[in-house]
């Protein structure tokens, strides 16, 4: 079995960004992948680049590390010198600006969101080349591909905060179902008008899908069981 | 490559000498390989350049900067292995070395096996680097890349404490590691588990060869990682005490000493917590020399002395007052 640990760090990863009656809700999986081998089971893939803005992070561990490390300097700067919050517009911009200039070495997609005073809650994706798209909710990562049609069925216009989670929840851990690459715990974050909420659903809590088993605490717990009754004549 | 054209009259060396000398010389691949300069937003001009990312500020203009990857015997090394030289193999540590947050700080954890190829170069290698008196880093992965780049940023951190007069902070030195490692787009094979306590408390983080970084509260990292991640997942809970966070360690890395092929020999433990810090070198010895003779050795001839000739290297010189010593 060629683990290959010596692969790039890559996340395998699922992320989604949808927006709502009042801001936005961004959630994402926990799985940070080199080769076959789960180098971080419980990893943060949703990234605060400024106080109302964030970005959920997918591809390689250590571009989108970068990438978001240098658009959190320049947002702090332009902050300082705008006066004022920056807007999303503005964060996903410079993203994209990195995204395209660099699109050779470059391979990481990320999806923007967050809530500023003058267009409220915004979701912006920036897939790999560098394209920016405003959507009224994007997916991303080896996971999204599972989630195209339940986004299509089941995403609206206006749902209340707890239904946009609800929903998120609900995606990634379909995902998480389906996907090798994705896994772990589900984290959201919530950004409204007043302020940042983050929230943390363990594996092993989520609904279970299609021919999905419990999970097994321990090997140990199914070996020490008592086996069924000797059978009697 | 001045230095082959010197050695080259000088003194005899076989090829494979020059071979290594020349995989040595490094370069920062971002300046040479790839144009233009990644990260740099449009035309070069002074306005523009809103970051200063050490050797890439010297970037604008088209001198190279010293040091760093060149490329250029790369040709010639392809074709003197086919004519059937042997190139010189790397030492590389295989490696199991860990990490875990205890109660009251940290503990790093790690094998002594350095090994080029199927052969083990050193038995009982340091692989817990110093960085600052609060601040250790392990690294696997190539010994060389290891040892310089920690002894490098050891250094930047050291320059760093006397201009800030603070004592550093485990999140300065994993951004000159990241930074360093992801310019060189992973060919710097360092993986790196660094750990360390500081005014904000006890951090642990783990850095790949490309320059991503986590942050765990228990890590493990090398070629025996696996084995070793499989005890701290069993067997590690919060707020350990001191002496089961290292029997935790002391495990894990037995696990990969005896079931990883590229770890072995002994077990080095580094307790760093607020304040103080204990290095246990060779913690564990879990591999101990069978067969030892009990005669000892002895050689029959004894080396004969031909000749003696001490040469100071330093000279002794007196010093003597003469006048008044000057007055302001």
């Amino acid at each position: 079995m060629d683990l290959n640990l010596d692969a790039p760090h890559s996340m395998g990863t699922t992320i989604i960004g949808v927006t709502y009656n009042g801001g936005v809700v961004l959630g994402a999986d926990s799985r940070t992948s080199t080769g076959m081998y789960v180098a971080n089971r419980a990893s943060d893939k949703i990234t605060q680049l400024t106080d109302n803005v964030y970005v959920c992070r997918s591809g390689s561990a250590a571009d989108s590390q970068v990438v978001s490390d240098y658009v959190r300097y320049f947002l702090h700067q332009h902050t300082i010198q705008l006066g004022q919050p920056a807007t999303v517009k503005v964060s996903a911009n410079l993203i994209r600006m990195l995204a395209y200039n660099n699109k050779n070495m470059l391979q990481t997609g990320l999806i923007v969101g967050g809530w500023d005073k003058y267009e409220g809650g915004k979701i912006y994706g920036i897939p790999l080349g560098g394209t920016v798209v405003e959507q009224p909710f994007a997916i991303g990562g080896s996971g999204s591909s599972y989630l195209y049609g339940f986004f299509d069925q089941a995403w609206k216009e206006n749902m209340t905060k707890e239904e946009a989670e609800q929903l998120v929840v609900k995606a990634v851990s379909l995902a998480i179902a389906r996907d090798g690459a994705s896994g772990g715990v589900v984290r959201t974050v919530i950004i409204n008008s007043e302020g940042v909420t983050r929230n943390f659903y363990p594996g092993d809590k989520l609904q279970l899908w299609h021919e999905e088993l419990e999970p097994q605490n321990s090997l140990l717990d199914i070996l020490n069981a008592a086996g069924p009754e000797p059978m009697a004549i | 490559m001045d230095l082959l054209k010197v050695n080259w009259g000088r003194r005899k060396h076989s090829l494979f000498y020059y071979l290594f000398l020349a995989s040595k010389q490094l370069f920062p691949l971002d300046l040479y390989l790839f144009s233009p300069n990644p990260f740099r937003f449009d035309q070069p001009s002074s306005s523009s350049r809103l970051f200063d990312f050490g050797r890439m500020s010297q970037a604008g203009v088209d001198v190279p900067a010293k040091g760093g990857f060149s490329f250029d015997l790369c040709k010639r090394n392809d074709m003197l292995i086919q004519k059937g030289l042997k190139a010189p193999s790397f030492l590389k540590t295989g490696t199991t070395i860990v990490g875990l947050i205890f109660k009251d700080g940290v503990i790093l954890g790690a094998d002594t096996r350095a090994t080029e190829g199927p052969i083990v170069a050193d038995k009982n290698c340091e692989k817990i680097h110093y960085m600052a008196p609060n601040i250790y880093c392990c690294g696997a992965g190539t010994a060389a890349d290891t040892e310089a780049v920690t002894d490098m940023v050891s250094s930047q951190l050291r320059l760093h404490r006397y201009q800030t007069g603070r004592d550093s902070r485990v999140i300065t030195a994993l951004t000159l590691l990241k930074k360093h490692l992801f310019s060189y787009q992973g060919h710097v094979s360092a993986a790196l588990v660094l750990g360390g306590v500081d005014i904000t408390g006890p951090h642990l983080h783990t850095i790949y060869p490309h320059g991503s970084t986590d942050t765990l509260p228990f890590a493990t990292m090398g070629s025996g990682s696996l084995a070793a991640m499989s005890v701290f997942e069993a067997k590690y809970k919060e707020g350990l005490t001191r002496d089961e966070g290292i029997k935790l360690v002391a495990e894990a890395i037995c696990s990969g000493i005896f079931n990883d092929l590229g770890s072995g020999s002994n077990v080095d433990i580094c307790v760093i917590t607020k304040g103080h810090k204990e290095y246990l070198r060779n913690y564990m010895e879990p591999n101990p020399r069978t067969y030892v003779s009990s005669k000892g050795y002895s050689f029959t001839k004894k080396t004969e002395v031909l000749r003696t000739k001490i040469t100071p290297l330093m000279e002794r010189v007196e010093i003597t007052e003469v006048g008044e010593a000057m007055e302001e």
